[in-house]
């Protein structure tokens, strides 16, 4: 069975003048997948991410996000997705509630959807204690934890996630991937990024990318043995460390 | 003693950022304080150096009162924040000059202290710091919380969103410094780093859950942990938590770490729990517990 790619992307590149922070990458991205998107600072993660969100241009090559083409439908690709980052992922000075109701109105849901939406996700992250106090009142864990949610609102195909578990603790830590597991159980396509090496393990597939090319993708098991080494950690450091 | 703290507490409004604190940490010693964001860390960080008051308890640093000898702590001790805080549009070299100048030196006289970290960043020193890497940046503001000779050396989360091949880097950097004299206070949020430091503090909601050396917090857990893996790994966590006298179950890496609150727990007895369920390629076995096992289980002990 032929399954469906929901990322597609062939040679896409971007030079800032003479430095190229994306060269030539190519992979596809499946449904339902959670695929994890590794690199070391500088390697072109975050570039290349911004290309794939609609909000940076390619130099050349293209790419495919939820069917649409990122450089010539850039505004479909980004009503299509769901997007969150640990820098920022909603508002402090509005409450539970009025974040929600906010992200739902900017996804174009009805007022009636919005409403619904709302219970069950109050219901499902058992926040209807706080759900009329400021965001930024909350715990950060519990912050991120909502904050997914809200970027599922539209009930995107694919929800990318940048860095969104970065200082946030060990346990909120695993209830948080504990959404993103069942979210992909549901047929959500994840697109991650993290720093926590264990958590790559976590993912279906990884690329790690190095010097803006993609270096090594595969499942966490196939690159542990590849790279002869027992952890994520391991293939990290070996990978990284051949630049030098 | 390097650092000395009694009974310290802090609150901001209704919130208690640090409840009853006490650590005495040596000289020469590399500690680390471990715990997530809004533990308190940073909370401690500026008691010690002096730029916030506590509302209760004592501390000092370097032989010297916080509260009444305050001036004298400033001249003793190097603090990197953890929010990058050197002047963006000065160059490298500029900077460095600038820290060495406040503090009565130059960069000559401690020059051997930095030379180490501070080669690495020298081809760029006349780039401005607003425009290094990460990486480089976070080089160049402990070169600066270096360069008048600190007795002790505050670092906060100095590690937090760096890749773990610079993560190594810098933690190399801090086990020389060490060698030569120097106290280092390092928070980082990163459970894995703190098999590195010599003792480290285990802090969550303003509360020391323990302090020890990593291998004696590791030895002493009471708890047997086993690792569970097989081919479907939401569905496996699922089926552990409905799992009788099931008290841990949390996802590390390739495995689930499980524990269990009943003392004639059975693995045999799980697995055939499991199969039941028709998990394949299923595997359990008995695992060592990691300084990230015991912060939550004391985390999760401590919250109910």
């Amino acid at each position: 069975m032929e399954k469906e790619k929901v990322v597609e992307v062939n040679e896409l590149t971007k030079k800032f003048g003479d430095f190229t922070a994306v060269d030539h990458i190519s992979f596809d991205v499946y449904k339902g997948e959670i695929f994890g998107f590794l690199g070391a600072n500088g390697a072109g993660k975050t570039t290349a991410m911004k290309m794939l969100i609609g909000i940076s241009n390619p130099t050349s090559g293209e790419a495919r996000v939820s069917h649409f083409d990122v450089h010539h439908q850039a505004e479909e690709v980004k009503k299509n997705i769901g997007y969150m980052s640990q820098k920022f992922s909603m508002y402090d000075d509005l409450t539970i509630r009025e974040n929600i109701k906010f992200f739902g109105g900017i996804y174009g849901l009805s007022r009636k959807h919005i409403k619904e939406k709302t219970a069950n996700l109050i219901e499902e992250l058992q926040l209807q204690e706080v759900a009329d106090s400021l965001v930024g009142s909350l715990p950060l864990g519990w912050k991120q934890k909502l904050a997914f949610m809200v970027s599922l609102l539209h009930e995107p195909r694919i929800v990318f996630l940048d860095e969104p578990t970065g200082g946030v603790d060990p346990i909120t830590r695993r209830q948080f991937w504990e959404l993103i597991y069942a979210e992909a159980n549901k047929g959500t396509t994840i697109f991650v990024t993290t720093h926590y090496m264990d958590e790559a393990e976590y993912c279906d597939r990884v690329s790690i990318m190095v010097e803006g090319k993609i270096e090594a993708l595969d499942t966490p098991k196939k690159l542990k043995q590849s790279f002869k080494t027992d952890s994520m950690n391991g293939v990290f450091l070996k990978l990284a460390r051949n630049v030098e | 003693m390097s650092i000395s703290i009694k009974n310290i507490s802090k609150s901001y409004k209704k919130l208690k950022a640090l409840d009853d604190v006490s650590l005495e940490i040596e000289q020469g010693e590399l500690f680390g304080l471990i715990g997530p964001d809004g533990a308190g860390k940073t909370t401690l960080f500026r008691i010690l150096t002096t730029l916030l008051f506590a509302d209760e308890g004592t501390a000092s640093v370097a032989g010297y009162d916080v509260v009444k000898e305050y001036k004298s702590i400033r001249r003793s001790v190097g603090y990197m924040p953890g929010k990058f805080s050197l002047y963006q549009d000065l160059s490298v070299e500029e900077n460095l000059n600038f820290f060495a100048t406040i503090f009565g030196t130059t960069i000559e006289e401690n020059y051997d202290l930095i030379k180490d970290i501070y080669l690495q960043i020298e081809p760029f020193k006349d780039r401005r710091a607003g425009k290094l890497s990460g990486g480089m940046k976070q080089k160049l503001a402990l070169s600066c919380a270096l360069i008048h000779k600190p007795k002790v050396l505050f670092l906060d989360e100095p590690t937090t969103g760096v890749d773990p091949v610079s993560r190594k880097e810098f933690w190399e950097m801090l086990k020389r410094l060490r060698e030569k004299g120097i106290s280092i206070l390092v928070s980082t949020p990163y459970m894995d780093e703190a098999a590195l430091c010599d003792r480290i503090a285990l802090i969550q909601g303003g509360k020391i859950l323990r302090v020890d050396t990593p291998e004696n917090i590791i030895e002493k857990h009471p708890k047997q942990i086993y690792n569970v893996r097989s081919r479907e790994t939401y569905r496996l966590i699922q089926d552990l938590k409905d799992y009788p006298g099931s008290e841990n179950v949390f996802a590390f890496g390739e495995f689930i770490h499980f524990t269990s609150s009943e003392e004639t727990f059975e693995p045999q007895e799980l697995q055939e729990y499991l199969l039941e369920k028709k998990h394949e390629e299923l595997e359990i076995y008995p695992a060592n517990a990691s300084v990230e096992d015991v912060f939550m289980d004391l985390a999760s002990s401590s919250e109910t």
